[in-house]
């Protein structure tokens, strides 16, 4: 069996569905975060998986970029959950509803 | 042109809005009654000077000088409809207008003394030079339309000047009615243009703005079948008696009487009670043209002045007489106008103004000072005090401490300033006064040679030449025209002889008296007092002379005002005949009048009740109309609308705008499901979002 170019993006796109899945379904604030995380590095694997079968290494730089903000959006977000934590006492994200119309 | 038409029509306007606004925005304005009333009077001397100029200079062109019409710019334009401001100067035109400023200016000087102290001064002065406006914009008119704003603005004055002491539910009612009856009126007066605007717009070529240049213009009014010119020239007929109070619509005249007496002078007896008349004079080439028309103006004019002359002969308020009176005197000109001599009502018209005025302002003039005597009284304790300024003296009559003892006045309620039971002998204390009010008396009494004789007495030949070209039934209204002028004479000898001659009624009469009222209130007096005597002149009849009034509207037909031609005409010994009756129908009248009351006092009233007996109750209570307009008309209207129409406002129309407002929520609280304030319902629309658009580009 070939490990043809396919193969790689079909595994990112499971990997990318379950990371949306994740962020849809679940309620507890840090498996969301966990999903985007996933949701990032599914991307990642494309950019790569491209970069390797064009032999253009802007794919791979641009991983760099997405890892970078990956790692500044994780910092900031968990920082918003500790403050809502502090406030609410939850991390379930059906509760956090007060712009509810 | 312009300019002197511009310099008639704009200071009143400007005397309105300067009077109204600084007064009702600036407290301390209202004090300076010198500097309201002089602008006002200004206000409306200035177009009298101005109106005057123009006379002289149309005078001295000789005959044949064509209306003059200025045209300042288009108001209404839509499809066929093209109605300008424009206005006409011709020979009747300006007859009016001088008519209204001149007495309007007199009028207005006068009211600075009457409403002296008044704290709406300030108010009746721009309402009263609105009106002034409002009147000269019909009577200078060049079309019907801006004729039917001056109509209406003068009907708005009216409310407005009725309902002056709005504070009274009273007043405030009178008003009321006299702007709904009015409306009828004006309901009509609509149907005829319209009917007038369809006709004509089918009929000829290009845009139509009502003007009576193109309007009276002989192929214009052969435009009209017979049945049409009927319809149109009744249907402005029942306008104008709205306007000019004839059957049935006069109701509204005697309440008006609750308005201040300058406003009953001016607006109910010389201006805007004309207006009527001054429309049929206007359209006189289309009245001519319906002969059946006539003759129910005519016959209505002469109904509406007998039956009204009935009524003022039992009446005990002052101002009610005279209100009657001018019914009556309307039905006279209305008269005039349905045998065709409309230039002889618009005579008729100018003399009235003269001693109809004179009338009203020298009632005021004696109200003035019975309101005096009224205060007098009470302050000495004479009377019940109302005002809360009870008795203060310390030998109060017994009027106010025995309960039991019956009112010292003749009839019941607090004392009453207009009502000519409690008056008398006025004539010692206000000389005046009485001498101006008897001329004016004696004029419209028809005795020669003052103005009314000659206006009323044409009128009655005018009628009686109709009656001898082949139209019998105008020698019946001719006759009712008589015995009308003869109850004048009574009606009015009576209201002079109670008021001013006899020995004064009022409690308390040889300690209180009254006292002449202030130059600004005499003087005006004084001047309609002498063109009552002398203003008879400009229309003397064919035998005595020649009728400048009648050269100077008719001009032999080049002029505004049109004439049937007659084939017979009365002999000259007829006429003279007829002359002679007048006059001696109005001696007849007078004498009767004093014999009874001269002589007798209210005791003639008593007496006079007894031999009438049930016809004095019909016309002491003026015929019952109000009463009969009551239950026939007002009630099941004021019923219906209760039952019927108030319901479908509350629940039909509003119900409908509620339900759309619930309509709204109830979409709007199901729309409010989609904002669960949860992200990640709002990631999963996000997601739903792409998926649809992908799917959009792939495959559409």
């Amino acid at each position: 069996m070939d490990l043809t170019l396919n193969w790689y993006l079909s595994l990112s796109a499971v990997l990318f569905t379950i990371g949306v899945l994740g962020v849809l379904l679940r309620r507890n604030a840090i498996v969301i975060f966990l999903s985007i995380e996933l949701m990032l590095n599914a991307v990642n694997l494309t950019l790569v998986a491209f970069s390797q079968a064009f032999g253009d290494v802007t794919g791979q730089i641009l991983v760099f970029f997405v890892m970078s903000v990956a790692a500044a959006e994780a910092a900031v977000g968990l920082a918003i959950i500790i403050a809502i934590f502090r406030n609410k006492v939850t991390v379930n994200v059906d509760e956090i509803n007060l712009f509810r119309g | 042109m312009e300019l002197p038409v511009l310099l008639i029509l704009l200071p009143p306007l400007i005397g309105a809005v300067l009077n109204g606004v600084v007064g009702l925005f600036a407290p301390g304005y209202r004090r300076n009654e010198w500097l309201i009333g002089g602008l006002a009077t200004a206000a409306v001397a200035l177009p009298f000077a101005v109106a005057v100029s123009l006379f002289l200079g149309f005078h001295g062109e000789g005959t044949g000088h064509g209306a003059e019409v200025v045209r300042y710019f288009t108001w209404l334009a839509a499809g066929d409809l093209s109605v300008d401001f424009a206005y006409r100067i011709d020979q009747l035109s300006l007859v009016m207008a001088l008519i209204v400023t001149g007495v309007g200016a007199l009028i207005h000087l006068y009211s600075i003394g009457y409403m002296h102290g008044d704290p709406g001064f300030w108010r009746f002065f721009a309402y009263l030079n609105l009106f002034i406006f409002a009147m000269l914009n019909l009577v200078l008119a060049e079309n019907l339309v801006v004729l039917f704003l001056g109509w209406e603005g003068v009907g708005l004055c009216s409310y407005l000047l009725i309902g002056f002491w709005y504070t009274n539910l009273k007043n405030s009612a009178a008003a009321n009615k006299a702007f709904i009856v009015n409306r009828i009126g004006d309901f009509a007066f609509l149907l005829a243009l319209f009917i007038v605007f369809a006709v004509v717009t089918d009929g000829r070529e290009g845009a139509f703005g009502f003007d009576f240049t193109t309007l009276l213009a002989s192929e214009t009014l052969a435009l009209f079948g017979a049945g049409t010119t009927l319809l149109v020239v009744l249907l402005f007929f029942v306008g104008a008696t709205g306007k000019s109070a004839q059957i049935p619509l006069f109701v509204w005249l005697p309440d008006a009487m609750a308005g201040p007496t300058p406003v009953s002078a001016l607006i109910h007896a010389a201006t805007m009670v004309t207006s009527g008349l001054y429309l049929l004079a206007r359209l006189s080439p289309m009245v001519l043209r319906a002969p059946t028309a006539m003759a129910v103006i005519a016959v209505v004019g002469a109904l509406t002045a007998v039956v009204a002359a009935t009524i003022a002969i039992t009446q005990n308020d002052i101002k009610k007489v005279l209100a009657y009176s001018t019914v009556s005197q309307l039905g006279f000109m209305f008269m005039a106008a349905g045998v065709g001599a409309f230039f002889v009502s618009i005579f008729h018209v100018m003399t009235h103004a003269f001693f109809k005025g004179c009338l009203f302002l020298g009632s005021g003039s004696v109200i003035h000072a019975m309101h005096h005597v009224e205060h007098d009284l009470e302050h000495r304790g004479l009377i019940p005090g109302h005002h809360g300024s009870g008795a203060h003296s310390p030998h109060e009559s017994e009027a106010t401490q025995h309960p039991l003892r019956h009112d010292p006045l003749p009839y019941d309620g607090p004392f009453d300033a207009q009502d000519m039971r409690t008056m008398g002998g006025l004539r010692k204390s206000m000389p005046i006064t009485a001498i101006t009010f008897l001329v004016a008396a004696l004029a419209i009494a028809g005795l020669p040679p003052l103005a009314g004789f000659f206006s009323k007495d044409e009128i009655l030949f005018k009628v009686f030449e109709f009656g001898y070209n082949d139209q019998a039934w105008a020698f019946l209204v001719w006759g009712v025209g008589i015995f009308t002028a003869l109850l004048t004479a009574i009606y009015m000898g009576r209201c002079y002889l109670l008021t001013f001659e006899g020995r004064p009624r009022w409690p308390g009469a040889l300690d209180v008296k009254p006292h002449e009222s202030p130059w600004t209130m005499t003087v005006p007096l004084v001047v309609l007092a002498f063109l009552s005597a002398v203003g008879g002149f400009l229309g003397l009849p064919a035998v005595l002379g020649e009728s400048w009034i009648h050269h100077w509207l008719v001009e032999e037909g080049a002029g505004p005002v049109a004439e049937p031609a007659h084939e017979l005409h009365v002999s000259h010994g007829m006429e003279w005949g007829l002359l002679g009756g007048g006059a001696a129908v109005a001696v007849l009248g007078l004498f009767l009048a004093w014999v009874r009351w001269g002589r007798r006092g209210l005791e003639a009233d008593a007496s006079l009740r007894r031999r009438l007996g049930f016809l004095y109750t019909l016309w002491s209570n003026k015929y019952f109309v109000d009463e009969i307009y009551d239950e026939t008309v007002v009630s099941p209207v004021v019923e219906g609308s209760r039952r019927g129409l108030a319901p479908f406002d509350q629940k039909g129309v509003d119900g409908a705008v509620n339900g759309v407002a619930r309509l709204v929520r109830g979409v709007a609280g199901r729309l409010r499901g989609l904002q669960t304030g949860v992200v990640q319902t709002y990631a999963l629309y996000l997601v739903l979002g792409v998926v649809l658009v992908i799917t959009l580009m792939l495959f559409v």
